[in-house]
């Protein structure tokens, strides 16, 4: 027993003050993408490189899906005229697809909060429950890491159940392998009404690498209604966490 | 006498027509005597289109690996697994996937069910006991925690379990069928996720199995602080299981400790990458990232500090002798079995095998290097926890070693590197990397055109998951928490 209370002592208190305080992220963070001037002509270097097929052109001006996007990089890697950036902000959350499409006129539109009647109900309690169809354990991992110590998710409220039954919503990280569709229509027909979906990860959002995969579906907006999308491959813990509580309105 | 089999070096790669094609008898009596020598089958398929089998057997002698191939006709070939059951999955994968049949399998269940496969997902005829008092408990495909779906089925008396069948398939996401004709400007990051929390094992085995394939040699800076990310991740998965072990077994103050260092260890990863999970830094040519001075000196100190904190929450519950008895207890694996089967990894070390591929098929940076094979011989639970345990501390002291090579170059640029040598021509080329997991093995053979024709991937789970089975066997089912952490296997590894 005193040997616990010695250890605790020598490691301190490691529960970080989020949101109140900035979050410190690594000095090579990548986060949301902006598209400085997309004027650059017929150069196509950055979509042909894109690993995600995230980038396209429309009217001859460069649009980033951020649906799809991995944060890798390479665009602003090999962009001769230097036009696409990653910034270092970790807010990327959406609540509609469209809104992850970044092009130069608009500002990223951040995720709003829920509508009045299940934000009553959610915002100082909010259960949800986790379904990984065919995710590959980061996102997973960026997610569990929430109820650790450093980010004490239930301070907020916010507690990942053990049961559909217990939960007022799911997250779903994966593309849904067809092999666990049935299962993740299961376990959201289980919970109560009203309920929340969200989607976690570049592979739950579009299909991610997927895209044309024949044993996979391109995300859970395929058969789920979505409130949330959280992009990133996998994204950040705290932008795991800035989506949750802009959805219950905590930021 | 004429050439059997082919023997090369780990991430070494030859004109496929070098290996020889035998006649199933003596490919039967070559790969029998090979397997009674206690090699491990890293891999085992079939080629479809030119109906052959291929074999690839590794040992931890004498560094080279071993590849044989036979022509079979009519679809049928004897099966290995009577005699050899560290076969028997592959057997049935080979039967998933190509019709090949293996005959007088013992069961040729389905392994991942793909699309147009015969059974659908979890509806198979599972192994049973029957009798009055028996009783069976299904759990899955969700689980009630974070952690990927599968289907376990208990075969139990009481609270006793004579047998656990895994079955899983259910993160499918077909990704060998993605790989033919590639490279393409995503494969690499494909592998990224073929199972995420081994990221940077499996796009090693990748980068250097391009790298031998065109010839490419890579720098020594990049060689080291490839190791160097791989023992990061090492680290971080290691330090979550033992918490996790501790958490299982009611020991709330290891595992809330050890949850917070496992993200210490996943944001060093991210100091010299930006991502937690080391997602694109390593790559075919060497690696995308270097770090100056000043990144290595504080990645030093908090690696150091890492390992204090950590040796300090694992000793609490290695000091309390009620979690150390409950862990001592159960969820044993004998040498034996686990040789049978083909165990690799630390699971495999904790029953006793000296099996390690950095030491036994050192490649890149580990070539320079000697890292202990930590090892203990009684395969418990408790076994495997302590060789996890004593990984981290010598990966920790390795990677200190490491940095304090790295210091002189100081360019913080994030670098594009890409090969732009075809890859040679209706090759074969195989490589071996030791994962956090065990050992994570990529087979490529390639056509007239440069693509890849097949490519395969066998993550450690794939050899593992029937340990953890056989660790169930006449335990208790409130056993099986503490026995699935201690081997935390893969499941998307595993059904890719």
């Amino acid at each position: 027993m005193l040997d616990i209370l010695k250890t605790r002592l020598t490691q301190g208190y490691q529960t970080k003050k989020y949101p109140k305080e900035a979050p410190v992220l690594p000095e090579r963070f990548q986060g949301l993408p902006e598209i400085n001037n997309s004027n650059c002509g017929t150069c196509t270097i950055c979509i042909d490189a894109c690993p995600a097929n995230a980038l396209k052109k429309e009217n001859s001006k460069i649009v980033l899906d951020m649906n799809k996007c991995i944060f890798c990089g390479k665009c602003e890697t090999l962009c001769p005229q230097k036009l696409i950036s990653f910034t270092r902000d970790h807010s990327l959350a959406a609540r509609a697809k469209q809104d992850l499409l970044l092009n130069e006129q608009n500002s990223f539109l951040k995720a709003k909060e829920l509508e009045a009647e299940r934000l009553g109900l959610f915002k100082k309690s909010f259960n949800l429950r986790q379904v990984s169809a065919g995710g590959c354990g980061a996102c997973e991992a960026d997610i569990n890491v929430l109820t650790t110590l450093s980010f004490d998710l239930s301070r907020f409220g916010i507690n990942l159940v053990a049961s559909p039954r217990h939960a007022d919503g799911m997250i779903v990280t994966g593309p849904v392998s067809k092999n666990m569709e049935y299962a993740v229509k299961n376990v959201y027909d289980a919970i109560a009404d009203p309920k929340v979906v969200i989607a976690v990860g570049a592979c739950a959002i579009s299909g991610g690498l997927y895209e044309n995969s024949e044993e996979t579906l391109n995300g859970v907006a395929d058969i789920l209604p979505v409130d949330l999308f959280i992009p990133g491959c996998p994204p950040h813990p705290y932008t795991i966490l800035d989506g949750l509580l802009r959805l219950i309105g905590r930021i | 006498m004429s050439i059997k089999y082919c023997l090369i070096h780990n991430n070494e790669s030859i004109l496929i027509d070098l290996i020889p094609i035998l006649n199933f008898n003596d490919f039967n009596e070559v790969l029998s005597n090979i397997l009674v020598n206690e090699y491990l089958l890293s891999a085992f398929f079939a080629d479809p289109e030119a109906k052959e089998l291929y074999a690839v057997c590794s040992n931890n002698q004498n560094g080279s690996i071993k590849i044989i191939r036979t022509k079979i006709d009519d679809n049928k070939f004897e099966s290995f697994t009577n005699n050899f059951p560290q076969a028997h999955l592959f057997e049935r994968e080979i039967f998933e996937t190509t019709k090949i049949e293996p005959l007088n399998h013992p069961w040729l269940k389905s392994v991942r069910f793909p699309k147009n496969s015969k059974s659908k997902i979890g509806d198979i005829p599972f192994f049973k006991i029957e009798g009055d008092e028996i009783h069976e408990v299904g759990v899955g495909p969700v689980h009630a925690g974070v952690i990927e779906p599968g289907h376990f089925r208990f075969q139990c008396h009481g609270e006793t379990v004579y047998h656990l069948e895994i079955s899983l398939g259910y993160q499918h996401r077909g990704f060998e069928k993605m790989l033919v004709n590639a490279p393409n400007s995503s494969t690499r990051h494909l592998m990224e996720i073929a199972s995420g929390d081994a990221t940077i094992g499996h796009v090693t085995a990748y980068a250097q199995l391009i790298e031998s394939l065109t010839k490419t040699q890579v720098s020594m800076y990049d060689n080291i602080l490839r190791s160097v990310l791989l023992e990061l991740e090492r680290c971080a998965n290691h330090v979550g299981d033992v918490g996790a072990l501790a958490g299982d077994a009611g020991f709330m103050p290891t595992q809330q400790f050890c949850g917070r260092i496992r993200g210490d260890f996943l944001n060093m990863t991210a100091m010299i990458c930006g991502n937690r999970f080391g997602r694109d830094v390593i790559v075919p040519g060497g690696v995308n990232y270097q770090i100056n001075e000043e990144i290595a000196a504080d990645l030093s100190q908090k690696i150091s500090l890492g390992l204090k904190e950590f040796l300090d929450a694992a000793r609490l519950m290695f000091d309390n002798p009620t979690v150390v008895s409950r862990l001592e207890s159960i969820g044993t694996v004998s040498k034996d079995d686990a040789l049978a089967i083909g165990m690799v990894g630390p699971a495999a070390r904790a029953s006793g095998i000296i099996r390690d591929i950095r030491h036994d098929y050192p490649s890149g940076n580990y070539c320079f290097a000697n890292i202990p094979v930590a090892s203990k011989i009684s395969g418990t639970v408790f076994a495997r926890a302590y060789v996890k345990w004593l990984e981290t501390q010598s990966s920790v002291k390795f990677i200190l070693e490491q940095l304090a090579k790295l210091k002189k170059i100081n360019n913080s640029k994030k670098q594009s590197k890409t090969i732009t040598t075809p890859l040679a021509k209706n090759a074969i080329s195989v490589s071996l990397c030791e994962g956090w997991r065990g050992e994570i093995c990529h087979v490529a053979i390639t056509n007239a055109n440069s693509k890849f024709r097949m490519y395969k991937i066998y993550d450690p789970s794939f050899h593992n998951w029937l340990g953890l089975a056989l660790s169930l066997r006449e335990q208790q089912i409130s056993d099986f928490p503490l026995c699935n952490k201690s081997f935390n296997l893969s499941y998307c590894g595993h059904d890719l």
